[in-house]
């Protein structure tokens, strides 16, 4: 058996200072994804989710605990350019045409110029947004910027995608599509994704592992593995198991916040 | 009409409309012109024949370079009726006076104050172009080593609380009164400090979400620079370049007034208005804002060119 891609141990991430001040936005979190695995992360508004993110992908630092990424350091993970990032909003240049947009990181990796053309086209034509190649991030709608940047995180195949709510302001059509698009990635290239959303469905139908998370402070829960059949397709949704799944994880949802904010979520 | 014809066409009816006021309320209350001339005489000034002067020159070509390079008006425009009559048919004219020789030239008084204005424009351009290197390679430098920014900022301050009227003198001492280049050194300290500024306020307030996704790249400080910090500082330095573009002219016509040689736009409108000749001294003004505006409207088209992807262009 291969070694974990992701291992956390007792991550702690504690922000501000002052006993006012402060919030623990996570605690005591541990966490192993295996190689491959397309782990969603669900729960309330404000309960870490981001932050996890960020601390896998090494952009803050935690309070305390250790991380391991394939094996070493989040940040030498970071500097090995392991990590392919959609936040979750858009963070598009605004002074780079949508094409240039998607080649950044490309060009940052020395891809040749014949090879940043190709994965350029090709992941245009992904999110459908050839036709757009020459135009500015402003002459674009939410949610075509949101697919730039879903474009720009699958150019260089990264081996670790994490993914802040990509699909959060697409429409049911897009959202549905990409959700394919995206097993299709995930399959091919073999890369383990971490995958926030606020949709129940989307979580059971795109993952292995969905991860409920709680606030205040920020918890795991509940870790509910999805065994419905690969590949997900249409048939998949009307599965029983998938409604026993999405049940499952609602239930999951409404223990971790006393019913709150479950029909928040679950809309 | 479509909004860019009338945002040209709406201030320049509000100028016609002043321009008439101007006239008639100068006409109506009598106003003695040394207040403030007609529009129409300072209009006149420039189109109308005068007499200007240069040293002892053979042939008709020196004349006109003695004016072009060190011309003076040596009559108010008064002329004989044997000189008036000379110069219908001739360009120029020569004649002795006191044992020297003057040349009397047919032409408008814009001569002179184009010649004087593009004297002064080059001291305002190189003014320019010396302020912006230095202030952009100060902004540089206090980006790429932060600790820097607390041991220049202060020096930065203090220049731009130097006095210009103080400093002008001692410029023209340092570099010479006819040394186009103690104008210059006026302006490049008037415009380092906004041009300083805005371009680091636009290399450092990068937002936060566009410098994780170069580090989620593991970019290095030189790319960041490159890829993100540059190109997010070039529309605040394009808003310190039209503030220094005004300051340029002005820099370089007040360092005139300490002194300069004849050719000088500030030495031009000192002289004329010290020999009472109100409506040139306005003319050469006019032309200085002229200047100052076109500037203005170049720095705007580089604008529009090198950001084409900038806000302030979306249609
Ligand atoms: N840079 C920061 N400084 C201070 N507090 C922060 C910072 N980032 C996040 N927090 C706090 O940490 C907690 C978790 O935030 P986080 O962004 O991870 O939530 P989230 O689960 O992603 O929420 P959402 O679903 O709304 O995106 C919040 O209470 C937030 O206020
Ligand atoms: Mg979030």
């Amino acid at each position: 058996m291969t070694e974990p891609v992701v291992v956390l141990e007792n991550v702690d991430k504690i922000f501000g200072e002052g006993a006012e001040d402060q919030v623990q936005a996570l605690q005591e979190i541990n966490l192993q994804i295996e190689q491959n695995d397309f782990v969603s992360l669900i729960g309330p508004s404000g309960c870490g989710k981001s932050t996890l993110l960020r601390v896998v992908g090494d952009l803050i630092q935690p309070s305390s605990g250790d991380t391991t990424i394939n094996g070493k350091s989040a940040r030498q993970a970071r500097l090995d350019q392991d990590y392919g990032i959609v936040f979750q909003a858009a963070t598009l240049y605004d002074w780079r045409t949508v094409a240039k947009n998607v080649q950044l990181p490309l060009e940052l990796m020395q891809f040749s110029r014949s090879e940043k053309d190709r994965r350029t086209q090709a992941m245009l034509e992904l999110v459908e947004l050839t036709d757009f190649a020459a135009h500015f991030p402003w002459q674009l709608s939410g949610g075509m910027q949101q697919r730039v940047a879903i474009a720009r995180a699958l150019s260089f195949e990264p081996s670790i995608l994490l993914m802040d709510e990509p699909f959060g302001a697409l429409d049911e059509m897009t959202r549905e599509r990409l959700n394919l698009e995206l097993l299709n990635i995930w399959r091919k290239t073999g890369t383990t994704v971490i995958f926030v959303t606020h949709s129940i469905t989307e979580a059971v139908f795109l993952s292995t592992r969905v991860i409920v998370m709680s606030a205040r402070p920020g918890r795991i829960t509940a870790d509910i593995a999805i065994d419905l059949p690969q590949p997900r397709n249409s048939e998949t949704r009307s599965n029983v198991r998938f409604f026993e799944l999405e049940t499952e994880v609602r239930d999951a949802l409404r223990i971790s916040e006393g019913g709150r904010e479950v029909s928040q979520v679950s809309a | 009409m479509s909004e860019s014809r009338q945002r040209i066409w709406a201030p320049l009816l509000i100028l016609v409309a002043l321009v008439i006021l101007w006239e008639t309320l100068v006409t109506a209350f009598n106003i003695q012109q040394f207040l403030l001339p007609k529009p129409s005489a300072i209009l006149g000034n420039l189109a109308q024949v005068v007499v200007t002067g240069g040293t002892a020159s053979a042939d008709e070509s020196g004349a006109e370079r003695s004016l072009n390079n060190r011309f003076f008006v040596v009559l108010p425009g008064r002329l004989t009726p044997e000189v008036e009559e000379h110069l219908q048919s001739a360009r120029w004219l020569e004649f002795p006076i006191g044992g020297r020789s003057v040349h009397v030239v047919r032409g408008s008084n814009l001569t002179p104050i184009l010649a004087a204005s593009w004297f002064t424009l080059k001291e305002a351009l190189g003014g320019m172009a010396m302020g912006t290197l230095a202030g952009v390679a100060v902004a540089l430098a206090t980006t790429r080593w932060t600790a820097s920014r607390e041991a220049l900022l202060p020096f930065a301050i203090a220049a731009n609380s130097m006095p210009i009227i103080a400093f002008a003198p001692i410029m023209n001492n340092w570099f010479g009164i006819d040394n186009p280049f103690s104008k210059m050194a006026i302006v490049t300290v008037m415009i380092f400090f906004p041009i300083m500024i805005n371009t680091l306020r636009g290399l450092i307030s990068v937002d936060s979400r566009s410098l994780e996704l170069m580090h989620s790249y593991a970019a290095g400080d030189s790319e960041i620079l490159f890829k993100l910090r540059i190109p997010n500082a070039l529309p605040s330095l394009f808003s310190g370049l039209k503030v220094a573009g005004a300051l340029a002219m002005i820099g370089a016509i007040v360092g005139e007034y300490f002194g300069g040689p004849r050719i000088a736009l500030g030495v031009f409108i000192t002289q004329e208005a010290a020999l009472f000749r109100f409506a040139s001294a306005w003319a050469a003004i006019i032309v200085a804002c002229l200047i100052g505006i076109t500037i203005y409207l170049v720095i705007l088209l580089a604008e529009r060119l090198a950001l084409p992807w900038h806000p302030t262009f979306r249609k």
